[in-house]
């Protein structure tokens, strides 16, 4: 009885949270199949408030979604007896495959420098360098030069404004994922700002599986590799012949 | 539609996948060329990646020239012997292929070997063919065409181990064919191809075999080379892609019965002059593409992936 009565006593010690975030997904799982063309993830939520709306700072929402990371390797080309040849390589310990961010106002306002530090939540901070180029100047032109190729091909996205948020209580947002998107599990981050200040957040996760045939088709290519080359012959031998056979027969 | 493809990991629009297996398959039905010169090229323009095309390209040559060598061997228009010492060349041709790809890939420099390789290749067969079938038409105009030597003796038929290859009726040394074998083997291995479009010519002025076993013969030694080469790209790189090979297969079986009965309706040195023309296009794409400045200087690259 006693122990109750003190653990009753501790949880009020706790400092409560003034506002706390609430958040749901369109969809927890995506899977890539034959026709897959990308998707759109509806992400939306609300914040609970126990005290009444402070009235002097604005509330802000920053929405993430992060893929699993990979080990990368930037290229840069130059021209080399007239052809432009791959020259210079900067490793990459981890960059995700799939990085956006939405926000209910610019990134740059709405978040303190520190805050970003802390919570990693601009693109660049989500890439890691491995140690490569002498010249920092250099690893971050490379690190610049992989944003600038994965937004280009929509992986990497920014969308300053691109949160809705209705009389500072409900919010919402729509990614999309391109069809280039990579399998594995995805890091969906809710965090609710104010001056600059991450007040609470909340992570989600969202499942990228390629489906039946796919996936037993790449684990045979991966596990399997000599069964997989067999079976790839079979395959053209098969439609090879057969198709000719089937024409054979049909002119007659 | 769309069609997802596994190992390359992207998708691509089923039409334009069918569209180009059919296409090329057409042409090889027309000019009785096998066409992976075309299809690997063809999907580095639809955004396939190189190893995947290559890898992919090589496993369709298998399904292209399958009925083929079949339908030679029951004629009995394949010389085994022959065929059996320019397999052996291109089983080693094809394992050199292979590691050379693989040490490229490693180096990040691919990409540019295999493009490199298209430009090289695509510029002298189709500028040979051009050159040849403008003499053609220019021969028909005026026929009174030189006559040309059947068997001409020079040092390739000095060299030692000597051997009787009887359905050719030829007795020459086995290092000629073991090595036109393996530079095939080699090309199949980076470029994804049959090699038929080098094997061909080799056979007739390098070996002097006679033509009505030359076609046979080829597609004997490809089917198999491209087999051994699938396996090998499949074990070492898992870039084989039997879901974009699938596509190509049966738009270029379809392709190729379709182009066979356009073929025999049509002018064969006026269609020789397009099909030139477009290994040219196609060879000038790929080196506008290197040449040119590109647009963006970076590029990016995944461990463990294409």
């Amino acid at each position: 009885m006693r122990g109750v009565l003190i653990l009753w006593f501790c949880l009020l010690a706790l400092p409560l949270r003034a506002e706390e975030v609430i958040a749901g997904l369109s969809q927890r799982s995506v899977s890539l199949t034959v026709n897959f063309e990308g998707s759109e993830i509806l992400i939306y939520g609300a914040v609970r408030r126990e005290a009444p709306l402070p009235e002097e700072s604005d509330l802000n929402v920053i929405i993430t979604i992060e893929g699993p990371p990979q080990a990368t390797v930037v290229w840069r080309k130059a021209r080399r007896a007239g052809i432009w040849v791959n020259t210079d390589r900067q490793d990459i310990r981890a960059a995700p495959s799939f990085y956006a961010v939405a926000t209910t106002g610019p990134l740059r306002e709405i978040l303190s420098q520190d805050a970003d530090l802390t919570h990693r939540i601009s693109t660049r901070l989500a890439i890691f360098e491995a140690r490569g180029m002498a010249d920092p100047m250099e690893r971050a032109t490379f690190t610049e030069a992989l944003i600038r190729v994965r937004e280009a091909e929509g992986l990497y996205q920014q969308h300053d404004g691109g949160v809705d948020l209705e009389r500072e209580t409900l919010f919402s947002t729509r990614l999309t994922l391109p069809k280039t998107i990579v399998e594995g599990r995805y890091a969906a981050r809710i965090l609710l700002l104010r001056d600059g200040e991450v007040i609470d957040e909340v992570e989600s996760f969202i499942d990228v599986q390629k489906a039946v045939l796919e996936r037993w088709l790449t684990n045979l290519a991966y596990e399997q590799p000599f069964l997989y080359g067999l079976m790839a012959l079979f395959l053209a031998v098969f439609f090879g012949w057969g198709a000719s056979a089937l024409f054979r027969l049909m002119r007659n | 539609m769309q069609v997802y493809l596994p190992i390359a990991e992207t998708s691509v629009n089923a039409f334009t996948l069918l569209g180009v297996g059919g296409g090329v398959g057409m042409l090889s039905g027309m000019f009785g060329v096998g066409g992976g010169f075309l299809i690997t090229p063809l999907l580095f323009f639809i955004g396939v990646p190189p190893a995947v095309a290559v890898a992919t390209g090589v496993n369709q040559v298998v399904a292209s020239s399958i009925s083929g060598v079949l339908a030679h061997l029951k004629r009995k228009t394949v010389d085994l012997q022959m065929g059996t010492v320019l397999l052996i060349g291109g089983l080693i041709g094809s394992l050199i292929g292979i590691w050379f790809f693989n040490l490229m890939s490693r180096l990040g420099q691919i990409d540019l070997i295999v493009q490199l390789s298209y430009v090289l290749f695509l510029g002298i067969i189709g500028g040979l063919m051009l050159q040849e079938s403008l003499r053609a038409l220019i021969r028909s105009k005026n026929a009174s065409a030189p006559k040309r030597k059947l068997h001409k003796h020079y040092w390739l038929h000095n060299l030692p181990f000597k051997m009787k290859f009887r359905v050719s009726g030829l007795y020459i040394s086995v290092f000629p064919p073991l090595l036109v074998g393996m530079g095939v083997g080699v090309l199949a291995a980076i470029m994804g191809v049959g090699g038929g479009f080098i094997m061909v010519p080799a056979m007739i002025y390098l070996l002097g075999m006679p033509t009505k076993v030359v076609i046979g013969t080829s597609l004997f030694q490809i089917t198999f080379v491209a087999a051994f080469t699938t396996m090998m790209h499949a074990v070492t790189n898992q870039s084989v892609d039997v879901m974009l090979a699938i596509f190509l297969i049966i738009g270029g079986v379809v392709g190729a019965q379709i182009g066979t009965r356009v073929g025999l309706k049509l002018k064969a040195e006026q269609l020789r002059i397009a099909l030139a023309l477009l290994v040219l296009a196609v060879a000038g794409k790929i080196a506008f593409d290197l040449l040119w400045p590109p647009a963006e200087l970076y590029s990016v690259t995944v461990l463990g992936r294409f």
